[in-house]
């Protein structure tokens, strides 16, 4: 190898012993990702030149399932790939040091490297009370945010919380909890929602980055086009049984047993965007759909309060019980203005039929 | 009493009425199923499209629709005087005046049946409502559509809701509102059927002919 490469991403790789065929593999899922028809070239180019980004990651009010779908890579190459492209300075979850140590490993990266790094938010940010309610290392999340996302290249929302608020934003939001797109204002920032989100959006999006030196297109929520432009329920395999009439009633029934539609079970698949049934999980194994749930729309905004109840096709009735669909107050609602009628009819046959005594008389 | 033959409702009005009586039973019918398929195939080897043409019929019917829909907008302004826009908004003195009566009459405080030629106050203002929910069901079904099928014509004949709201709760509404619209049915039946009685002027008659035989002591 020339010395051009040294210190590059594809150097790094190719020292840790990834072929040149594994590593082109990676290129092409990652154009195939992004919808970059041959992309593979133009984005191999660019890693063999690219360096190492330095990248922050930062845990707020989160489940860490984000890290956990990050590391979720059960192919030993594409963890090297991923861990090399994002070379991960400071992560509560996975570094080495802790205590004082970490946390000057972050504070070196935002001082050093001002402007140059990249930053990944996990997990909402509280507002309420000054912000007590998430502190690390003394600090509340919301100034850690401005001050690391402030001075960073760039920012990756990652997961329904660090981009709306998710779950610990869902009603009455105890926390005060929002996004970082409202925590703080003026950075350059993506989002990747999603309980959690795809590691292979997370990848696509640096690569893209790395490649052409910008993000990727958003769409008005802020949402890379590449992964949230086309909805659940036009991609998925089961589409068919749906367009049929096919439609499982009940968990393990004939048409769960045969891979039938699982709309009448509450799947929110056509209202969510997400590329999920394309790029699909752990290495292309499947997805919720896939594995016989439905999708319950954890990439739309507010996910929690609005795409509930998860095994229900509509909303529940504000102000009635969870039990209670539309369809039962509105029979309610029509039975009970028959019933009105059927009420004053009858007043008006016998208050005829005693009037007419009456004149009889 | 002398009565006097009288043309009231005039041919577009007639035509969208039924026309509208039909596409919302097929929209109804559609939509509930789109809502919770209640047909089921009997076997996994049953190669039928249910879901397609449901939805297919719901968007055929849903058209229909809007054009009636239109077409009595277009009424409203160019139609005769019963089939004013006027009508719907109680802006004269008689009009909240014969509200009064109206609600007395139908409260048995009173024998005096609310009297028009066309329609009453108490009808107008119930169709204005009745409008309003026709509006709701064409923007949210669009809404609704929009998100199937994104084309610039679904945006604006209701896409741009989106933007104002969750899709879930456009949904939700949707599926309510039918039902809202049923209840409307059952007292419009009724109270044609009742008023047709107290009146006697061939009011039932009118919607499909035409023709009332009115007095001439209705408010105009
Ligand atoms: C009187 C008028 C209408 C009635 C009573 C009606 C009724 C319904 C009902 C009950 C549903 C099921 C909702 C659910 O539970 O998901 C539905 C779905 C739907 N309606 Fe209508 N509808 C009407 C007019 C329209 C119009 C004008 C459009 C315009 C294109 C429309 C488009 C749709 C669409 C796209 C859906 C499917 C929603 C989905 O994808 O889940 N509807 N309708
Ligand atoms: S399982 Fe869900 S996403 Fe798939 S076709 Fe059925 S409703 Fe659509």
């Amino acid at each position: 190898m020339g010395k051009a490469n040294e210190g590059t991403i594809y150097d790094s790789l190719r020292k840790r012993g990834v072929s040149r065929r594994d590593f082109m593999k990676f290129c092409s899922l990652m154009a195939a990702t992004l919808a970059l028809p041959s992309g593979a070239g133009r984005i191999a180019e660019a890693l063999e030149k690219a360096k190492k980004p330095s990248l922050v990651w930062l845990e707020f009010q989160d489940c860490a399932g984000n890290t956990e779908s990050f590391l979720r890579a059960s192919d030993p190459t594409v963890v090297q790939i991923v861990l090399d492209i994002l070379s991960v300075d400071y992560h509560e979850t996975i570094m080495a040091p802790a205590g004082k140590q970490a946390e000057k490993s972050l504070d070196d990266v935002v001082k050093n490297q001002k402007g140059k790094y990249l930053v990944v938010v996990e997990g909402s940010i509280p507002l309420k009370d000054g912000g007590v309610y998430c502190t690390v290392g003394g600090k509340a999340a919301i100034d850690t945010v401005k001050e690391v996302c402030g001075g960073a290249l760039a920012t990756i929302a990652i997961g329904a919380c660090a981009w709306d608020g998710g779950i610990p934003a869902a009603n009455p939001n105890p926390t005060g909890a929002v996004g970082v797109k409202d925590a703080v204002k003026g950075i350059t920032l993506i989002n990747l929602p999603g309980c959690p989100a795809n590691v292979v959006n997370l990848t696509a999006t640096v690569v893209h980055y790395l490649t052409f030196g910008s993000l990727p297109l958003t769409d008005s929520m802020g949402r890379p086009l590449f992964a949230y432009g086309t909805r659940i329920h036009d991609g998925c395999e089961r589409r068919a049984h749906y367009d049929a009439g096919r439609f499982v009633r009940q968990w393990g029934d004939y048409g769960h047993q045969n891979g039938w539609c699982l709309y009448e079970m509450g799947c929110k698949g056509p209202e969510t965007y997400k590329n999920c049934p394309a790029v699909r999980w752990n290495q292309g194994t499947s997805w919720p759909v896939e594995a016989g749930h439905g999708c319950i729309g954890c990439a739309a905004p507010r996910f929690w309060d609005t795409m509930s109840p998860f095994y229900r096709r509509l909303p529940k009735v504000p102000g009635f019980g969870v039990e209670t669909t539309a369809d039962d107050v509105g029979i309610g609602v029509a039975a009970a203005t028959a019933a009105a009628v059927a009420a004053h009819g009858i007043i008006r046959a016998v208050k005829h039929k005693t009037e007419e005594e009456r004149e009889e008389k | 009493m002398e009565r006097k033959r009288t043309y009231i409702w005039e041919f577009p009005v007639r035509f969208t009425h039924w026309i509208n009586f039909l596409a919302i039973i097929l929209l109804s019918v559609t939509g509930l199923y789109i809502g919770s398929p209640f047909l089921h195939p009997r076997s996994g080897a049953d190669y039928s499209y249910t879901m397609g043409w449901m939805r297919f019929l719901h968007y055929i019917a849903a058209y229909v629709f809007l054009m009636m829909i239109a077409l009595r907008v277009y009424w409203a302004f160019a139609g005769n005087r019963y089939a004013n826009w006027r009508v719907f908004f109680p802006f004269t003195r008689q009009q909240r005046h014969d509200l009064g009566d109206a609600t007395r009459f139908y409260l048995f405080a009173s024998k005096k049946p609310p009297y028009a030629a066309g329609h009453t106050a108490c009808a107008g203002i119930a169709y204005l409502f009745l409008f309003v929910m026709f509006l709701w069901e064409i923007f949210s079904g669009f809404a609704l559509y929009q998100v199937n099928d994104p084309a610039f014509f679904h945006l604006i004949l209701g896409g741009w809701l989106l933007s104002l709201m969750n899709v879930q709760t456009i949904r939700f509404w949707h599926h309510l509102v039918l039902y809202f619209i049923w209840a409307f049915a059952i007292l419009h039946v009724y109270i044609a059927v009742y008023l047709d009685q107290a009146e006697k002027n061939g009011l039932l008659g009118s919607i499909f002919g035409g023709y009332k035989f009115i007095t001439g002591r209705e408010w105009e």
